[in-house]
């Protein structure tokens, strides 16, 4: 058997195994191998299912031989353990859901089943995606593997981290205000969250229902346009599915930049961002500039600096409303110690559910509670209104928006923990395009101090062709892509 | 609102109470079915306030007269399908995660005592 590049992109795999340079096999036990030797230290996996992978690569391989099998045959993957696999231990990363295997898949679940990609496992979170540094799951920490002692960013921890530590060419990751973009930064790797409705929900673990979006993590961004062409379109499951406007985000990958018009957001390059991710960040745009792209150094958003507390109103209190089904009588965790259905209910929710989950609860139920509803709750989507409207304008003007996508590069497990306001702040550059339900890419873009900082490219709905033909140029004209932790 | 001064961990906001009161906490706790401990609702009370001030710079904002968005894309509305009967669930695979059961149903504890 060769030896093995476990940083080897999907697209490469993909033409090893096509090729018969390796089999379907050889490619999940390598893998299975790596998770084996590596995942003890960093955690990025909530199960591993070997037996299911080699299975699933059997069939891959039987599919390679007669010819005619799509790009992701035999290639392994991860899942993020908040989207359902029927049969399959489900966590969401929370007590709550220990045990729980769901009874039906995810329609993400089958549609990279249908597309031949091997399921290795699935991946560590947030619980309940609630989290920007993954210090919140309920079994234990993700540790990023540029650094060991700091956190990959969250809720998408595990997914992130797995991608860049070579576990998996590619995870699928949820993200309701920057899950899976700002890990995907601390990571190192490129992370999508799509249009609002692009890919389906249905067999998602529902956060925050209008925010809500699933994506993929993957090492180039030509390999992330590869996982959308498998799990994008309109889902009867999912009544707030949308159908894609192209079967094959790889089309105009290299189309360049030549003309494309950039905006630079003022607000994200000062106060609260660091200086030297705001330094390499503006790099990054001057290279695009290189490359001939046209860009307008001043597209200001103001009401974008409102969007972390729309968010904070809006998130907890949907999440609270999804989250009142878990009463411990149709699945998961129920407290058996209490006779009486009111005190079981209270005590189920108090042990099942982690602190940051109840306190999202409490402030979403205080949010929408009789006499605050107007102040917050309606006040919140009002100004959600201003916020789109703003991008909708600023759209007008440009193809694609820039920021940071994360202020700050990974921080130290710990740091930020005590103080939820601190941590809140990770996610001021992402929580606008879930905001506005338009797309959004993080993309490598070079080092402070050795740890990852990404660049986000944002677009209108629908918008994606353009974000990885960007995206893509630009990776194409560095080799951060081919930086990889050494472990 | 009154509220005792500020002793809570999590520092002071501009516009409201430091600390929410313990009764406030358990009212909405009551509401939401979520059993918390005495340290929690002393934890909650500044924690909530210092959150409730994060998302007060709303209140600033003019919004007289803007429509409230609900959900961030246009067009999507209530979808019907064809009323064609489809294979449901089975209640083996409905009541499979089931913390207790009897027979086809799901167990639930007294209601009333």
């Amino acid at each position: 058997m060769p030896e093995q590049d476990p940083f080897s992109s999907v697209r490469q795999l993909s033409d090893a195994l096509h090729a018969k340079e390796v089999s379907a096999r050889e490619v999940a036990d390598e893998h299975l191998r790596r998770i084996d030797a590596l995942d003890g230290g960093i955690g990025a996996f909530l199960s591993v299912t070997p037996d299911l992978a080699r299975s699933q690569a059997d069939d891959a391989d039987a599919q390679l031989a007669s010819g005619g099998a799509g790009p992701l045959v035999g290639v392994p993957m991860q899942i993020k353990d908040n989207m359902a696999t029927r049969g399959l231990r489900t966590t969401c990363g929370s007590k709550m859901l220990d045990g729980f295997r769901p009874p039906y898949d995810a329609t993400v679940t089958i549609a990279l089943r249908e597309a031949g990609a091997v399921l290795l496992g699935k991946g560590n979170m947030d619980e309940y995606a609630m989290g920007s540094s993954n210090e919140n799951s309920a079994f234990k920490p993700v540790h990023n593997p540029w650094d060991t002692d700091r956190v990959p960013g969250g809720s998408s921890g595990g997914p992130a981290a797995a991608v860049a530590a070579g576990l998996v060419p590619f995870s699928l990751g949820s993200d309701t205000g920057g899950s899976i973009r700002q890990p995907a930064s601390l990571c190192g790797v490129v992370g999508l969250k799509p249009t609002y409705g692009l890919v389906s929900r249905y067999g998602l673990i529902a956060f925050a229902s209008s925010l809500d979006q699933i994506g993929p993590f993957t090492r180039t961004v030509g390999d992330a346009a590869l996982v959308m062409n498998a799990i994008t379109g309109k889902d009867p499951h999912d009544s707030t599915s949308i159908a894609g406007t192209t079967s094959d985000y790889t089309a105009g990958l290299n189309d360049g930049v030549a003309g494309l018009r950039i905006g630079v957001v003022p607000e994200y390059f000062g106060e609260g961002i660091d200086p030297e991710v705001a330094r390499v960040t503006l790099a990054a745009i001057a290279q695009l500039e290189s490359l001939g792209a046209q860009v307008d150094w001043n597209v200001p958003l103001p009401n974008s600096r409102a969007a972390l507390a729309v968010y904070y109103v809006i998130a907890p209190s949907e999440c609270s409303a999804n989250l009142a089904r878990y009463d411990g009588v149709k699945f998961g965790y129920s407290d058996p110690n209490e006779a009486n259905l009111w005190q079981a209910l209270e005590s189920t929710r108090e042990t099942g559910f982690g602190t940051e989950v109840k306190r999202r609860i409490m402030m979403g139920t205080y949010a929408l509670s009789s006499g605050y509803y107007d102040a917050y709750y309606k006040k919140a989507q009002q100004v959600r209104t201003l916020i789109r409207e703003e991008f909708d304008r600023a759209f007008q003007r440009v193809d694609v928006l820039i920021t940071p996508t994360s202020p700050t590069v990974a921080f130290k497990i710990g740091e930020k923990v005590a103080d939820p306001v601190v941590m809140h702040a990770s996610d001021v550059c992402t929580v606008p395009a879930n905001i506005a339900g338009i797309p959004g890419i993080s993309v490598p873009c070079g080092f402070v101090d050795g740890l990852p900082v990404g660049l986000q490219m944002l677009g209108p709905a629908m918008s994606e062709a353009t974000l990885f033909r960007a995206a893509h140029a630009y990776e194409q004209s560095t080799d951060w892509h081919l930086q990889h932790p050494s472990l | 609102m009154s509220s005792p001064p500020n002793t809570g961990p999590t520092g002071a906001s501009s516009t409201g109470p430091d600390r929410l009161t313990a009764d406030e906490v358990r009212r909405v706790a009551k509401l939401c079915r979520v059993g918390l401990t005495d340290d929690e609702v002393e934890q909650l009370r500044g924690e909530m306030a210092s959150l409730l001030a994060e998302v007060s710079v709303l209140q600033a904002i003019d919004t007289d007269g803007v429509e409230p968005t609900g959900h961030a894309v246009e067009g999507v509305h209530t979808v019907m399908r064809d009323d064609v009967p489809i294979e449901p669930m089975t209640v083996e695979d409905v009541l499979a995660n089931a913390p207790q059961r009897e027979g086809d149903y799901f167990r639930v504890r007294a209601v009333m005592e």
